[in-house]
């Protein structure tokens, strides 16, 4: 049994109601939460539970890493980061490891993953998304990460790009069914 | 982006997509920054919240809900790890032709499963994130993207995460 199958899979009745008080939480509050002077009393009337419970479940959710934090998504293009550049790279199998991991150590960075490669059309395999007010300046971030890759690990990239963000079209977060 | 400011809500459906009808003023943006941290699980949050920022909770809560109707914030709320719960994210992307790129972010932005999607220059012009409750449902959802579309779908699984932080300050 994986971890995520243990997550899914609870041992007793008493965690068998909690799983299913979370999953009503997560369908209640996956749109947002109330805008309300007392939302997680909002929530938990809308869920049948109390606010105590509602409170102590959604910090489990947050101490076991089910909610990443709580908080505001911004629509980055309003606050200022007009140019949102997804940097690709091709790099050494063998180097990709340590490469993403001080890549995504640049604090310009806010997202870095490895990926599988597409080939022959899609050679990359190192994603690294760089935000920031204009295009010139996302440029010279991709090339600081070009020239730091160089430096601490010569040879290792054979081709990048970027990918700059022409528009959101969707940005809803997930959306799991009823 | 100019927007006509009198529709309720933002077609999604057009070239660029979301954009924001206001620029956040300076006690927008402390609020923005604030609650791009951990937002506070305790009775009165908003209450809480103003307090740090000397603004009452009914000011919180009334710029929230601008910041939100006017799509300078996104969303507000609890971030989900599907992953976490037994599901899934996936990356993935489509080469969409341009005389065809209405329809096709309209059947795309369809899919609930479809949790954001991007506009890129390149090729592949367009780039989406699947959320879906079992591992096995990303392939699946691909493929009736596919056929709602007569696109193909390219999947970009993550094989390994190095840093996600999700905050900018506004």
């Amino acid at each position: 049994m994986t971890s995520v199958d243990a997550l899914r899979a609870p041992a007793t009745a008493g965690d068998d109601l909690a799983a299913e008080l979370d999953r009503r939480i997560v369908l209640t509050t996956q749109g947002g939460l109330p805008l309300v002077p007392r939302p997680y009393a909002e929530v938990a009337e809308r869920v049948g539970s109390d606010e105590a419970t509602v409170r102590s479940r959604l910090a489990a959710m947050l101490a076991d890493g089910r909610i990443r934090r709580i908080g505001a998504v911004p629509n980055h293009y309003a606050i200022g980061y007009t140019a949102n550049g997804m940097s690709v790279w091709d790099i050494d199998e063998h180097l990709i490891d340590a490469v993403g991991e001080r890549v995504g150590a640049l604090p310009f960075v806010t997202h870095c993953y490895r990926r599988p490669r597409h080939l022959p059309d899609w050679p990359y395999n190192l994603f690294a998304m760089v935000h920031a007010a204009n295009r010139e300046a996302a440029l010279a971030r991709v090339a600081e990460i070009a020239a730091l890759i160089e430096r601490e690990f010569r040879g290792a990239c054979r081709r990048r790009d970027v990918l700059f963000s022409a528009g959101i079209l969707k940005k809803t977060g997930l959306r799991i069914g009823g | 982006m100019p927007d006509d400011g009198k529709s309720e809500s933002l077609k999604p459906a057009t070239r660029r997509g979301v954009a924001a009808r206001r620029q956040p003023d300076d006690i927008d943006r402390r609020l923005i920054n604030t609650l791009q941290g951990d937002f506070p699980v305790v009775e009165a949050p908003f209450a809480a919240v103003g307090e740090a920022l000397g603004l009452s909770e009914h000011e919180v809560i009334r710029r929230l809900q601008s910041l939100l109707d006017d799509h300078v914030l996104t969303r507000f709320g609890p971030m989900f790890q599907i992953e976490r719960m037994g599901g899934a994210f996936c990356l993935a992307a489509m080469s969409v032709p341009e005389a065809d790129w209405l329809r096709v972010v309209e059947a795309v932005n369809a899919f609930p499963e479809v949790a954001h999607n991007y506009r890129r220059e390149h090729a592949l012009n367009m780039w989406f994130v699947l959320a879906t409750e079992t591992p096995e449902g990303i392939a699946a959802c691909a493929h009736r993207i596919e056929a709602a579309t007569g696109l193909a779908v390219s999947l970009f699984p993550k094989e390994r995460e190095y840093f996600v932080e999700m905050k900018l300050e506004a």
